[in-house]
């Protein structure tokens, strides 16, 4: 059968089954709408949360980042698993105790204060389209490289299913869209790692298989840091990232894992605390399925691909390689022109150049997979950036709707005009996120992994002390907020952007990374904190009373 | 009877021990001692390479877990005994 017929037929049956589900999920009150009536199983939110985190930048970019980064992509990996262990521990019981629909509505109460919720739904809407813009745009690039249609085309297909089903079916339709995306995606991800894994090793978990012989009975670890070597780079095995460095990043990509508000918010819907941390483990174990096989498949096809390609007659080189060659994500430029591909580290000799998605893209077809794999493939990547758009829709549309409508400005309006508000501006969510989509604004790339350092610097210090600090007060965190994410803000546009005069890495703090300076941002939300609150009134004894009840279990729940 | 302060004495008291070991898997194993564990070899993997790519988030996984046991558990004391 011919690619594109099995591509289409994947894409097409998994979007009638989103669909489906969204007309049979219709939320018909603020709270079906809001968080799903608080009525989801435990392992049906893990697969949610799963689905709902992992994006299309999970699902294409991981494993070529980790086989370019070697040892030094495993921040990203313990960063992005390590969070759950917070957020399970930290969080998500508590807030759920807590009850209401969002995170602001737990900052608002807490801190007694309207402008910490205030500051909350700012620090919430710059967070999520910091990041729902990075999807819409991996929907669009999805779309084009599977289906040959223009990218702007793909950005429209995808806005209209998810304008579909979260206008319809807010997070009661999400929810249960999500836990169909996982199963799509993980099938997806899964087949092709598992299929060269046996290849490349004979053993058939990838997990297990990167660690094991090859077929020439080296180990394939051993064989890759000599590769390495030869061709000049670091060992595949050690980093060249310095230490403090990547302590700051870990540190940075946990914390804001556990304070990105598109998740937190998934822990409100399940019926009780117990479920919340329950829901948080599934959760983990549905992404590390996920996050384990990444870098097996960094390995396999870093090693593949250097075999495959370096020191070959050009021509001699496998049908994929002029596949992938003509979509652009691999150039290959003889510069001494004798016919034969060089890959080294030295630019200066160095002829090929290769984007990172390729080496979960062409897997298939380096794995010589049928057609239909990558059909699957297809439908994978689209359920990945199509979940995590919904799931940052919501919060968008809540935050507007519920905490700045209901909460603040018009605190009368009925229960149907907010979920008619909630609609709306849903709506208009989706047209800004399509907007960026089609448009990006140069930074979307390079923000969306900032927008870790975002929550970690405003949400996680504000809702961590609120739980487990009574004496904390709404001077105290609405400064700590407002500092943290200006002084976050302030250095990734220094560094990214070069605003504020720029700068290099040499200018750089101490050494650390804009992507580890949510690290010390946050750090910085915290001691501010401590500090205004130490010499500001006390928050009033209803506040405590609100904080114990929070951390004790109630005794009708069973 | 149990307090509700005894409950959050013991609830604290589970967060720092699995805490500490979140902390020693990843910030340990996995970056700070990861040049003396590569000494260790297992199979093809050097143990700190593993830990920082497998083990930490294995860890992770039934940390979160045996949270959930040990809460459910000091609830349904908690619940019986007031």
């Amino acid at each position: 059968m011919d690619l594109q017929f099995w591509i289409w037929t994947a894409v097409g049956i998994s979007f009638s089954i989103y669909i489906g589900i969204a007309i049979w999920s219709r939320a018909s009150s603020t709270s079906e709408f809001y968080v799903a009536g608080t009525g989801v199983s435990p392992i049906a939110n893990g697969m949610a949360t799963a689905a709902d985190w992992m994006s299309a930048a999970s699902f294409i970019s991981m494993a070529g980042l980790i086989s370019f980064m070697g040892y030094d992509g495993s921040v990203y990996l313990m960063g992005w698993t390590g969070g759950y262990v917070l957020l399970a521990l930290l969080l998500a019981p508590y807030l759920r105790k807590f009850g209401k629909f969002t995170v602001p509505d737990f900052i608002g109460d807490r801190y007694y204060s309207n402008l910490a919720r205030a500051v909350a739904v700012f620090c919430a809407l710059i967070v999520s389209f910091t990041y729902i813009a990075g999807q819409m745009r991996g929907v669009g690039v999805v779309f084009s490289r599977y289906l040959e249609v223009d990218i702007n085309t793909g950005v429209y297909i995808g806005m209209a299913i998810v304008l579909f089903y979260a206008v319809l079916g807010g997070m009661k339709g999400i929810t249960y869209t999500q836990v169909a995306q996982y199963c799509v995606l993980i099938f997806a991800y899964m087949l092709p790692a598992i299929f060269i894994s046996f290849m490349m090793t004979g053993n058939i978990i990838p997990q297990i298989g990167f660690g094991s012989e090859g077929q020439d009975g080296v180990y394939l670890l051993d064989k890759l840091d000599g590769l390495h070597r030869e061709l000049g780079f670091t060992e595949y095995t050690s980093g060249d990232k310095s230490t403090l460095d990547l302590l700051f990043m870990m540190s940075a990509l946990m914390v804001g894992t556990a304070g990105l508000p598109h998740v937190i918010v998934r822990f409100f819907t399940v019926k009780k605390v117990s479920d919340a941390r329950k829901s948080a483990g599934w959760a983990l174990l549905f992404i590390a399925v996920l996050y384990t096989t990444a870098p097996a498949v960094a390995v396999f096809s870093r090693t593949n691909f250097i075999q495959t390609v370096n020191n070959q007659i050009y021509s001699n080189l496998p049908e994929w390689f002029d596949k992938w060659e003509s979509t652009g994500l691999i150039k290959f430029d003889d510069k001494n022109e004798d016919g034969i591909v060089k890959y080294v580290s030295d630019s200066s000799l160095n002829e090929l150049t290769v984007d990172a998605d390729i080496m979960t893209l062409a897997n298939p077809e380096i794995a010589q997979l049928p057609n239909w794999v990558i059909g699957i493939m297809a439908a994978g990547a689209l359920a990945a950036a199509l979940s995590t758009a919904a799931g940052l829709l919501l919060v968008i549309s809540s935050s507007v709707s519920h905490d700045l409508i209901k909460r603040i400005i018009n605190p009368s309006v009925s229960e149907k005009n907010e979920l008619i508000a909630a609609r709306i501006s849903a709506f208009g969510a989706v047209i800004m996120a399509g907007y960026f989509g089609i448009n990006p604004p140069g930074f979307v790339a390079a923000t969306v992994a900032l927008a870790f350092g975002l929550a970690a610097a405003s949400f996680f210090p504000a809702i961590v002390l609120g739980i487990f600090y009574k004496r904390m007060n709404k001077e105290g965190v609405i400064s700590g907020m407002i500092v943290g994410i200006l002084l976050m803000l302030f250095y990734m546009t220094k560094f990214k952007f070069g605003w504020f005069g720029g700068g290099t890495q040499s200018d750089w703090w101490f050494g650390i990374s804009p992507e580890g300076f949510g690290t010390v941002a946050m750090m910085t939300n915290f001691l501010i904190s401590f500090i205004v609150s130490k010499y500001t009134k006390a928050p009033p004894a209803n506040i405590s009373k609100l904080v114990e009840d929070i951390r004790t279990p109630s005794m009708d729940e069973s | 009877m149990i307090s509700n302060d005894k409950y959050w004495k013991i609830n604290l008291k589970y967060l720092i021990i699995l805490l500490s070991i979140w902390f020693l898997v990843s910030f340990g194993f996995g970056i700070l001692f990861v040049d003396t564990l590569n000494q260790i070899k297992i199979k093809g993997f050097k143990l700190g390479f593993w830990f920082a790519q497998q083990g930490a988030i294995y860890v992770f996984v039934v940390l979160i877990f045996v949270y959930v046991f040990l809460m459910n558990k000091l609830d349904k004391k908690f619940k019986e005994k007031n």
